[in-house]
Formats: C-alpha cells, structure tokens, sequence
C-alpha cells in the first residue's frame, strides 16, 4: 500500500514540475524544474516494474538532452535579457481552452469507466526486456542506430561554421 | 503496485495536455516549444510503461526504449537548428523568420 501513496506524491511533484516549467520566465528555470518532474517521472517507472527505463530517463533525459538544452540556453547568452519576453495574455486562451477540454474528457471518462482488469504489475527483468529488444526487434534496434547516425551527420551539417 | 492503470493514463492525460499548452503559449519561443515536445513524449513513454505494467509484457518498455532513442536524435537536430537561426539572426523567437510570408 506503502507503493501507492508513494505513485500519487510523485505523480504530485511531476506535475507540479512541469506547471512550474511551462510557466516559469527565464528558460534555465524551466529546465531545472523540468529535470525535476523528469527525476519524479523515473521513479514512477521505477514502481511501474521498468528499472531500465527509469535509469535510460534519468541518464538519457535528465543527464544528456536537459544538459543539452542548458549548454545550447548558455551558448547562446539566450539568458541574458534576465526575463524572457513571455507568452502574451492571449497566447494562453488556446492552450487554457485545450486543458479544458482535456479535463472534461478525463471526467467523462471517469463517469462512464468499465472496472479494469486488476493489474498484474510484476516487473519485467532486465533478461525479459533484453531478449526482446535484440531477438523480436532486432531490426529496429539497427534501424535506431541508422536514425542517430543520420541526426548526428545533420548536426554536424547545420552546426559548421562557414 | 496496486494502481489501477487508469489512474496512470489519465497522469499521462494531464503532462501531454501541460505539453501541448506549452507549445501552444510559447510558440513565439524556439526553445520553450522544444520544451513542450519533450513533455509530450514523455506522457505518451508513462502510457506505454504503464501498458506493459498491466498486461506484463516487455513490449511497451521497448517503445519507451525507442522512443527515447528518437527523442534524442529529434533534440540534437533542433539545437543544431536553433543554433543555426541565432547565427543568422542573433534570435530564437519565431516571429523574426517569416521571409516566406507571403
């Protein structure tokens, strides 16, 4: 049971964390609550059976594409103007209207909701996981890795100096 | 663990709405918008670990896996990118690219 209160305080500061992300003004900010929400998030995998998952987040997400965003944030001084300009008043009517919409329809489906099937939630071990990514999907693991070669040839494009 | 998967789908529900309306506000701002889409993708990575939490088995985990390889390649792209506009333009903010307005 102990499990459970601990899911709902995570799913608390994760969203929190990103409320506190998307409305903060200066983008250093935002990334450090982001990497908040992300740490809270690797837990919540961690209970949902996923230990390789939760430890790909905080190295891949936390460690290396927040990173990323905070070397390219400094690179460029896009801190320097203290404040960003910040989203008018305006801009977030759509976006307000969408979490309206968003909210009904979890309601909406919270009245109508058929009794799930209890969880089984038994973890998957590493062994299970690792089978399955190199034995049934071994032709996506190599197509992943022609993906990043491309991303990386990209980078490297877009980034040289003329 | 003995949350029923709903509770999880519907955590998903509110971080891919917090998304979306991240990039919706902030569409004057390159990199908050970036921001936005990591959020997006990491709801849709809590549905799909939750899925494989409920019917056990490892697929959904190796989606999150790969999803997790395509998110760092789309990341590394748009900072390149990024980088490139502020060289062009010394700004991130959309507005300062409309050239092919019409």
């Amino acid at each position: 049971m102990i499990e459970n209160v601990v899911f709902y305080i995570l799913a608390g500061v994760t969203v929190t964390g990103t409320i506190c992300a998307i409305t903060a003004r200066q983008a250093v900010r935002a990334i450090v609550y982001l990497v908040t929400s992300f740490f809270a998030l690797a837990l919540i995998f961690y209970l949902l059976g996923a230990p390789l998952v939760a430890a790909f987040e905080v190295i891949i997400y936390a460690g290396a594409i927040m990173v990323l965003f905070l070397f390219v944030i400094m690179m460029l001084e896009l801190a320097r103007p203290e404040k960003l300009p910040g989203p008018r008043l305006a801009d977030w009517w759509p976006a307000l209207l969408l979490m309206l919409a968003t909210a009904g329809s979890v309601v909406l489906l919270a009245s109508v909701r058929q009794p799930l099937p209890q969880a089984g939630f038994h973890g998957i071990s590493v062994r299970e996981f690792s089978q399955a990514l190199f034995q049934r999907y071994g032709v996506a693991v190599e197509l992943i890795s022609m993906q990043l070669l491309f991303a990386l040839v990209g980078a490297l494009f877009l980034g040289r100096r003329r | 663990m003995t949350v029923p998967l709903y509770h999880v789908l519907v955590l998903a529900a509110i971080l891919f709405a917090l998304g979306l309306a991240c990039v919706i506000a902030w569409r004057a701002n390159v990199i908050m918008m970036l921001i936005g889409i990591e959020i997006m993708l990491n709801a849709v990575m809590l549905t799909f670990v939750g899925g494989s939490a409920q019917w056990g088995i490892a697929d959904g985990q190796l989606f999150s896996l790969m999803l997790m390889a395509l998110t760092s390649a789309e990341v590394s792209l748009a900072l390149a990118m990024v980088v490139y506009l502020h060289r062009r333009k010394q700004s991130v903010n959309t507005d300062d690219f409309n050239s092919m307005n019409g």
